[in-house]
């Protein structure tokens, strides 16, 4: 589904170069989990995959469903199915859930070619992913994040994923600010979307996240670079170990 | 090739121009000459069979006008005005328009199309010159326009035009023209006062409840009302009317000046409500030829417990110098100014309010948001004063701007002076820029760049859009969405 070649990118701004030369290749049904140290680039390369315009791509390709996608601004790729899960997701004053979740369900119909969703059919879909997710409904009127707990906002996070049906999620540091109760509400609705057609890229600083999603693979990203890659053993192996031992074995 | 197309082009425009001039020439039998003298003036007042005291008020309001001078305080620039080469007076029928929707400004109609305005509506929007046969169409219209005024006629409520209003019932005329705004209150309002060619009148009597929303849109077939627009409206004791003025299509519009005149009476426990959607054409991509807006807004609280609350969703004109504002003479009055102000492109805004409180216990809310985009300047100007003996006046204002891109500005000039120790003035403002976050954010949900835009600045006018009835409501968010089409990137 993604494969990433010889990836290099800037910030467009003052051209720092942060990811140098990274390969990755996640295939459909799989969960794959990126793990690094502060500042190794994972952030960046999920900006990169939709398509942020603040970073600039240098070298190399990212191939999406055999597409290279490196052309298409974030909205296209967002209707052809990427979706990114906010690290920290922004606040939008004055927009409700609703009519947010409405706009954005609409628009990527529009993209696709499919007819825009009636009310009634829009608001049940809503309603029963929101209830999943243990969606306080009142939330859906207040302004998108606006006021929102840190739990409540990765919870509309979960939800937005969960009614735009995406192909590949990514999901970023998903698990920071949770308490444990939240995380594993959060966790569920992930793993409830699993599907042998969908992709999802879990990035994260702890092992924690990956005891309710459990990865197939886990890569090890630093200084922009992929320089470990195996099974769900990997990321224990990094919790008990620190990411010291592997960092030196690949310098 | 590129040369021979280019002359093609040349001599084409010269053609059409050189047709215009003379199209213009023919007609202006009907037009008075331009410039603006005491003959003009009576010729003016002739044509509209006005009485003689209407006349002599003009005048007097002429002669003040010729020692007065242009006011130069706001933050707008724009090439001096000849006002002798203006013309004061066309007959409106024959000014000559587009002969079918082909000949309208495809831009204009791509608008109308965003709008969802039904073809017939477009082509009156448009000023499309309709032959006899066609002209039906419109009289469908005018029958609605006759139901409606039978209903009126039935709760004793009078709405007609103000010439024929000076006609019909001068009594109430000359009790309230001038009384809001004198003649003498700033150099366009007396210009208006002078050379004002119609607008509507308003009267509601004791105790009535208008049984509808009266719209300047009914009067839309009647009369071109141009460029010096006069309105009055009268709330007597305990009535109630809501207003809207204006338009969400932007209008074909001959003239470049425009200087209207509002005034509003609520009597003891009378309410008003005004509301406008202002969209006229703001001028080209260089922000040439757009419409001079200097509008003179003011509503009186004559009555205890009485209310006059303005909302206006201004995007159009090339230049708007605006601030409908409340005078809180009656005690436990109250007055309310809710503004969105979009400029885009060149435009240049001047706008806001004054609440100038008078009685005990009055208050007022001023909620202002403006955006600003392209390279236009956004300015707030509010005044609030609490006179002496205006005993726990109260006053909220908000001012929100938002920017979008990094070459328009936003400007708040708040004036706030209480004479009343025990008044109570609050004041906030706000200045902020969608954020790249929040773009980046849209986008990545699959919301296209123009969309998230409208999202978000809806988003930030709501409380505004709220204000407004209902059918301007879901108009005015679609226009303000087109207003900034373009704006980014």
């Amino acid at each position: 589904m993604l494969e990433i070649r010889n990836l290099h990118a800037r910030i467009a701004e003052d051209g720092t170069e942060i990811i140098r030369g990274l390969n990755l290749t996640v295939k459909a049904g799989e969960v794959a989990a990126i793990m690094g140290p502060n500042g190794s680039g994972k952030s960046t390369l999920s900006y990169i995959l939709s398509g942020r315009e603040d970073y600039e791509v240098t070298e190399g390709e990212i191939l999406y469903n055999g597409e290279n996608i490196l052309e298409l601004d974030p909205a296209e790729r967002a209707a052809k199915g990427i979706f990114l899960a906010f690290q920290y997701p922004v606040e939008i004053p004055g927009v409700a859930t609703m009519q947010f979740l409405k706009v954005a369900m609409n628009e990527q119909r529009k993209a696709r070619g499919d007819a825009e969703l009636s009310t009634p059919d829009f608001i049940r879909k809503v309603k029963e992913a929101a209830a999943e997710l243990k969606i306080n409904p009142d939330m859906l009127k207040r302004p998108l994040n606006v006021g929102f707990s840190g739990g409540e906002k990765k919870r509309a996070e979960i939800l937005q994923m969960a009614l735009l049906e995406p192909k590949l999620c990514v999901l970023d540091e998903t698990d920071s600010g949770l308490d444990i109760d939240a995380l594993k509400i959060v966790a569920d609705g992930v793993n409830a979307l699993k599907s042998p057609d969908r992709a999802v890229i879990v990035i994260t600083h702890y092992q924690r996240l990956l005891d309710y999603i459990v990865p197939d693979t886990v890569h090890v990203l630093y200084k922009g670079q992929i320089i470990r890659t195996g099974d769900k053993q990997l990321a224990l192996e990094l919790e008990a170990n620190g990411y010291a031992d592997i960092i030196g074995q690949a310098a | 090739m590129a040369a021979v197309q280019e002359t093609i082009d040349q001599v084409r425009q010269i053609d059409v121009d050189q047709y215009k001039y003379g199209f213009e020439t023919v007609i202006e039998v009907d037009k008075a000459p331009k410039g603006l003298s005491e003959e003009i003036i009576r010729f003016i007042s002739a044509k509209k069979d006005e009485p003689e005291w209407m006349l002599e008020w003009r005048l007097d309001a002429y002669r003040r006008w010729l020692t007065m001078e242009e006011p130069t305080w706001a933050r707008v620039d724009y090439p001096k005005i000849d006002f002798n080469d203006l013309y004061y007076y066309a007959a409106p029928k024959n000014t000559p328009g587009p002969k079918s929707l082909d000949e309208v400004d495809p831009e204009l109609l791509k608008v109308y199309e965003k709008l969802g305005i039904p073809l017939k509506e477009q082509e009156i929007l448009a000023g499309v010159d309709k032959p006899r046969v066609a002209v039906d169409a419109v009289f469908d219209s005018v029958s609605v326009v006759t139901t409606f005024k039978k209903e009126l006629a039935k709760a004793g409520v009078i709405f007609m035009s103000i010439s024929e209003a000076v006609r019909e019932h001068p009594d109430l005329v000359k009790k309230y023209l001038g009384s809001v705004v004198p003649t003498s209150d700033n150099y366009y309002a007396t210009l208006n006062s002078a050379v004002f060619t119609d607008g509507s009148f308003v009267f509601v009597p004791k105790g009535v409840r208008c049984p509808m929303e009266l719209s300047t849109y009914f009067r839309i077939n009647e009369k071109n009302t141009g460029q010096f627009e006069r309105t009055l409206i009268i709330a007597e004791e305990g009535a109630y009317v809501s207003y809207l003025e204006g338009c969400t299509a932007p209008q074909r519009d001959e003239n470049q000046l425009h200087a209207a005149v509002v005034e509003l009476v609520a009597l003891d426990d009378a309410e008003i409500k005004y509301s406008t959607v202002q969209n006229w054409y703001p001028g080209d991509a260089q922000g040439k030829g757009g419409i001079y807006n200097f509008v003179t807004k003011r509503g009186d609280c004559r009555g205890h417990r009485s209310k006059i609350s303005w909302t206006q969703v201004e995007t159009g004109s090339a230049i708007t110098w605006k601030y409908p504002s409340c005078i809180l003479r009656g005690d436990d009055s109250r007055g309310e100014f809710y503004s969105i102000a979009v400029s885009n492109g060149h435009q240049q805004i001047d706008s806001g309010t004054k609440m100038i409180h008078l009685g005990k216990n009055t208050s007022s809310r001023i909620i202002s948001k403006g955006i600003a985009a392209g390279v236009s300047q956004n300015t707030y100007r509010g005044q609030v004063s609490a006179h002496r003996k205006a005993t726990n006046a109260r006053n909220f204002t908000q001012c929100d701007s938002l920017l979008i891109g990094d070459r328009c500005g936003a400007h708040t000039v708040p004036y706030i002076e209480a004479k009343n120790s025990s008044a109570q003035f609050e004041h906030e403002a706000t200045t902020s820029k969608i954020s790249e976050d929040q773009l980046f954010y849209c986008l990545q949900r699959g919301i296209p760049e123009e969309a998230a835009i409208a999202l978000i600045v809806n988003g930030f006018v709501k409380e505004v859009i709220q204000e407004l009835p209902m059918e301007f409501a879901v108009e005015a968010q679609k226009l303000i969405g087109i207003s900034l089409e373009g704006s980014v990137g």
